[in-house]
């Protein structure tokens, strides 16, 4: 079990592996990848029981789903810095025959996908199919399942939003990334979520909030989830980060939700996160 | 051969999907049912009945339904999705590309009430461009059974085949012709052996080609007949040994002349061995409320139409 310093150290290198991966491409999605590196590292380091040598059923393991794909470079660094690939493919993002593709996608064999996404408003559908799937299996363990708040704006996920608290489907941990932003501007501005939370709770969820960027809120909270977990009810964890954490210019905008840096201000990014294990 | 096919009664295509489902849902514990608010349509109530805890029902939300059913089959399941054909295509064509084509999900997308001869309900549930749709997705099979009997081993046979599936089937009692037939995914059913034309047929319109078939008999013009159930992968084998003997060919099917088995097979034969084609199918329209014999006679898919594409074909040779 990793220490709260510990998890912290992780998620600098990791937001280190998420500007590298994309500056080198010059192509990807970084404000939103840094937001949620707090959660990834806490979830794989700490929170789930996973094995990294990967079976695709996950009997008997935790699964984590990303359905907001387009923050592939964030679970690419933490899948490979927990064991899933070697760190060094991590210079292969985006580039051809690579198995990092854009978005994640199980087409290219990569362990630890077991869905592509990135076409909004379907993981949570396909987490609901998977927590059916071990509740059939006997199997305890838990599904997770990380969405965009933009990507709340899709039909679809009210749809199983509808569907997992009339099927009690109680094995299931839904974390929202309350960035406030997507592509054309703030949520405010485009479509407003309002009270988000209120909104899953009418629907027969369980609702938490986390500051999704405070390490110690984030274990403690995901925890907490763990322990509401087998009551007849789906959770919510109503996250709130902030977009681009961690380096300073990408912070609080839409601006670099997808766009990669030159070199100037890669060279500055890197020297705002400390490199704790070693870089690829 | 040809006298030896007979029509031993009528029943629906989906009723052979739900015999099917019931003949192997007790012997393959993985197999999952979901259905999006259209179980009795799409024969499932025995399964519900004998195996609930193995049923889903999503409700109006078919593109969820799909999705769950990607999860489902993560978890080792086989997931049968049921609902309509236009519903199980059209709608919800992103989250079967991504969520199961492209992540190589072990779903089978069954589908009821395709093509015109569901009837009254009219063009806004008739689809007829759901062949082409799923053609399109790499690794996606696609199948398209004839009867009561053929649709039955279908619906079996999919379950012992890794990959995501399109089962598409209709609404109407239909002749049922092939009990004593066999059926093997992948496999073209070769009905009748002929010398003057080759006549490939899918789904509903396979019965109109016997008919034709026989009709062509008494005019003394020699018919090989093929049934293509499988769309997807299309065996080219038994397609270019056919016309390789005949030298021209017909297609046929309940769907837009687009994208369909006349595609497919126009592909095939341009590629290894060009012979005259005539397309027996929707020219490229919308369908309409009537009665499933007024619509194939209205939109070209009576018997009579596939014996004038027959001597179209014959006298292009």
């Amino acid at each position: 079990m990793a220490n709260i310093a510990e998890l912290k150290s992780i998620a600098s290198q990791v937001r280190r592996d998420i500007v590298r991966q994309v500056a080198d491409a010059q192509s990807g999605h970084p404000g939103g990848s840094l937001g949620c590196a707090d959660l990834l590292v806490a979830l794989y380091f700490e929170v789930m029981k996973h094995d990294p040598s990967f079976n695709m059923s996950g009997d008997h393991e935790d699964m984590f789903y990303l359905s907001n794909g387009h923050i592939s470079p964030v679970w690419y660094s933490v899948l490979a810095r927990s064991g899933y690939f070697p760190v060094k493919e991590l210079a292969t993002f985006r580039k051809l025959n690579t198995r990092l593709q854009g978005h994640p996608t199980t087409h290219e064999g990569l362990p630890g996908v077991r869905t592509a996404s990135g076409s909004l408003g379907q993981g949570l559908s396909v987490a609901i199919g998977a927590a059916l799937a071990k509740r059939l299996n006997n199997d305890p363990q838990l599904v997770f399942c990380l969405m965009g708040d933009g990507e709340q704006e899709e039909g679809q996920v009210w749809e199983a939003v509808m569907f997992a608290p009339h099927n009690k489907v109680d094995n299931l941990i839904a974390i929202v990334d309350r960035n406030n932003q997507q592509i054309d501007g703030s949520l405010d501005e485009v479509l407003d979520l309002g009270n988000l939370g209120e909104k899953y709770a009418a629907f027969g969820w369980e609702v938490l909030r986390m500051d999704g960027n405070n390490m110690e809120e984030v274990v403690a909270t995901l925890n907490k989830a763990k322990s509401l977990t087998g009551k007849g009810k789906p959770i919510l964890i109503d996250m709130k980060t902030e977009m681009g954490k961690g380096v300073d210019y990408m912070e609080g905008t839409h601006k670099w939700h997808g766009k990669a840096p030159d070199a100037e201000l890669t060279a500055k990014a890197m020297a705002q996160l400390e490199e704790t294990l070693g870089d690829y | 051969m040809l006298d030896n096919i007979k029509s031993t009664g009528k029943k629906a295509t989906r009723d052979g999907f739900g015999a099917g489902i019931d003949a192997i849902s007790g012997e393959n514990e993985q197999i999952v049912v979901l259905t999006a608010d259209l179980a009795g349509s799409l024969k499932i109530e025995n399964f519900i009945a004998d195996y609930p805890e193995r049923y889903f029902q999503v409700g109006i939300a078919e593109a969820n339904m799909m999705c769950i059913a990607a999860g489902l089959a993560n978890g080792g399941k086989i997931p049968y999705t049921t609902t309509f054909a236009n519903f199980s295509t059209g709608r919800v064509y992103d989250q079967i590309r991504q969520s199961i084509a492209y992540s190589d999900k072990n779903v089978k997308i069954c589908a009821s009430h395709a093509g015109l001869t569901l009837g009254e309900d009219g063009a806004t549930h008739q689809i007829l461009e759901d062949i082409g749709m799923m053609r399109m997705l790499p690794g996606m099979t696609v199948i398209n059974p004839c009867d009561y009997h053929q649709t039955k081993a279908a619906a079996m046979a999919i379950a012992d085949h890794h990959g995501p599936v399109y089962l598409r089937f209709g609404r109407p009692s239909w002749p049922m012709f092939t009990e004593d037939m066999p059926f093997e995914i992948g496999k073209a059913l070769h009905m009748a052996e002929g010398s003057d034309i080759s006549i490939f047929a899918t789904g509903h319109m396979v019965w109109q080609a016997v008919e034709a078939a026989k009709e062509l008999a008494k005019e003394g013009i020699s018919v090989d007949l093929i049934n293509i159930h499988t769309i997807k992968p299309l065996d080219e084998e038994a397609i270019l040994a056919s016309v390789k003997k005949t030298g021209c060919a017909v297609s046929c099917e309940e769907h837009n002349r687009m994208g369909g088995l006349g595609d497919a097979i126009a592909q095939v034969l341009t590629g290894n061995h060009p012979v005259p084609q005539e397309f027996v199918a929707v020219d490229d329209s919308f369908g309409e409320s009537g009665t499933p014999m007024e619509l194939l006679d209205k939109y070209g898919l009576s018997v009579a139409d596939v014996v004038k594409a027959a001597k179209r074909a014959l006298a292009r040779k």
